[in-house]
């Protein structure tokens, strides 16, 4: 049986073995084994619809799914927070009315999915997915719980560090990005392969949200602020909408 | 400038990500609809049940999409771009319309975006129509290589498996102005 102790030597053995990007190949996530390339990437020139981002409107998403703590008829449990950052992309030009979607567990650490049986209380008034679009400064923000830490199966006594789920879109399609939002300070994130499989700590630390108190409410909940930059976009400025 | 880091899906993305009607960027009735589908398989040739497929596309003019309307579809605005997740068995499905060119002479395909979980980042490919034109992409690739970037004509449809690793391994792509 592997423990965390085993895991730990693995992870500590890949350290700053890759870039900035998360290693497909890192066997402490067990799951990555079968499932990561084994050739390299195939560089090339982005073409066609590729220079360009699939459009979503308000047609497409409803303000009120910006809100987690609403979709269902009472309060949800747990700590509120709002959760607020700018997307960018790697010329820091905003990402302007492009789609963001988030799923999480609720503050037990449960997810609301069948698939997750282990024995922590569902909350019947938070399903924890929600989806906003960026504004006209690629700005989001969603109101929604401190998700809970949550045990998985990767070794014995696995926990996975609080995390949100972010899904994103650039203004061209080579920038599509699915990643987590982490919380500061968590002590579970130095054990976890996933969080870990990106080597470079600078990189690393990219994912951590920051506790900001101006963002904070009084009476209500707590504020994290995130920010988002998306790889480098090869449409010029003169094309953007 | 750095760029976040990429993160895997995990078990749990059919809480956020799948939507109904995500894999119908026309309906099925549609008489130009096809059936673009195929299986996710991993190193050992399994299917992979817990994946998500998105695919982005011109139309059949070669005409990049703006339309929006893509979560909440109203049947007749093609908007280019699509979500599936796997099945039991791997299998992702669109119905679709066959691309067009975007440029006289290049080869049409679909952008395809694969997430997984086990997959610690998005990749990505390109699922050509197959032709006889020059593709300088497809050409520069050994043909057992150029092969697994091909869609394969069915009498009702076409068919694009995506190995993510082992044999018939599917070329993914990185892009410049991406970190490595």
């Amino acid at each position: 049986m592997t423990t965390q102790a085993d895991i730990n030597r693995e992870i500590d053995q890949l350290r700053g073995r890759g870039g900035p990007q998360p290693r497909l190949d890192y066997p402490p996530y067990r799951s990555s084994v079968l499932r990561h390339p084994t050739r390299d990437r195939l560089q090339v020139d982005p073409e066609g619809v590729e220079l360009w981002a699939p459009c979503f409107s308000a047609a497409d998403v409803d303000d009120a799914e910006a809100d987690l703590t609403i979709q269902r008829s009472g309060e949800p449990l747990g700590e509120r927070i709002v959760v607020t950052g700018r997307v960018v992309d790697g010329d820091g030009r905003p990402v302007r009315h492009q789609l963001v979607e988030i799923w999480q567990a609720n503050a037990s650490g449960r997810y609301w999915h069948q698939r997750d049986q282990h024995p922590a209380p569902l909350d019947p008034n938070f399903v924890g997915a929600g989806r906003c679009l960026t504004d006209a400064d690629g700005v989001y923000t969603f109101q929604t719980i401190k998700p809970g830490a949550y045990p998985w199966r990767n070794h014995v006594n696995a926990w996975r560090p609080a995390h949100i789920h972010f899904s994103l879109f650039g203004t061209d399609f080579t920038q599509r990005l699915v990643t987590q939002m982490y919380f500061p300070g968590d002590p579970l994130s130095d054990l976890d392969p996933i969080y870990q499989s990106v080597t470079d700590p600078k990189a690393r630390d990219m994912l951590v949200a920051s506790y900001d108190h101006d963002l904070t409410t009084p009476e209500h909940r707590l504020g994290y602020r995130w920010d988002i930059v998306l790889s480098g976009t090869h449409r010029t400025p003169m094309e953007e909408q | 400038m750095s760029f976040a880091p990429g993160q895997t899906v995990g078990p749990f993305f059919h809480l956020g990500l799948p939507y109904e009607g995500g894999n119908l960027l026309v309906p099925a009735s549609h008489p130009d609809a096809v059936r673009l589908h195929g299986r996710v398989l991993d190193g050992e040739g399994a299917g992979v049940p817990d994946a998500v497929i998105e695919i982005w596309q011109a139309d059949a003019s070669g005409r990049v999409p703006r339309e929006t309307g893509s979560l909440h579809r109203d049947g007749f605005t093609f908007t280019g771009w699509g979500r599936a997740q796997t099945d039991g068995d791997g299998h992702y499905w669109f119905s679709t319309l066959i691309p067009g060119a975007t440029e006289p002479g290049r080869r049409p395909f679909f952008a395809v975006t694969v997430f997984a979980r086990g997959l610690t980042d998005r990749l990505f490919t390109r699922a050509y129509l197959p032709g006889d034109e020059p593709e300088a992409l497809l050409d520069g690739l050994e043909p057992a290589r150029r092969d697994t970037l091909i869609i394969t004509r069915e009498e009702r449809g076409l068919l694009f498996d995506i190995h993510l690793q082992g044999e018939g391994e599917t070329v993914f792509l990185s892009y410049p102005r991406q970190a490595p």
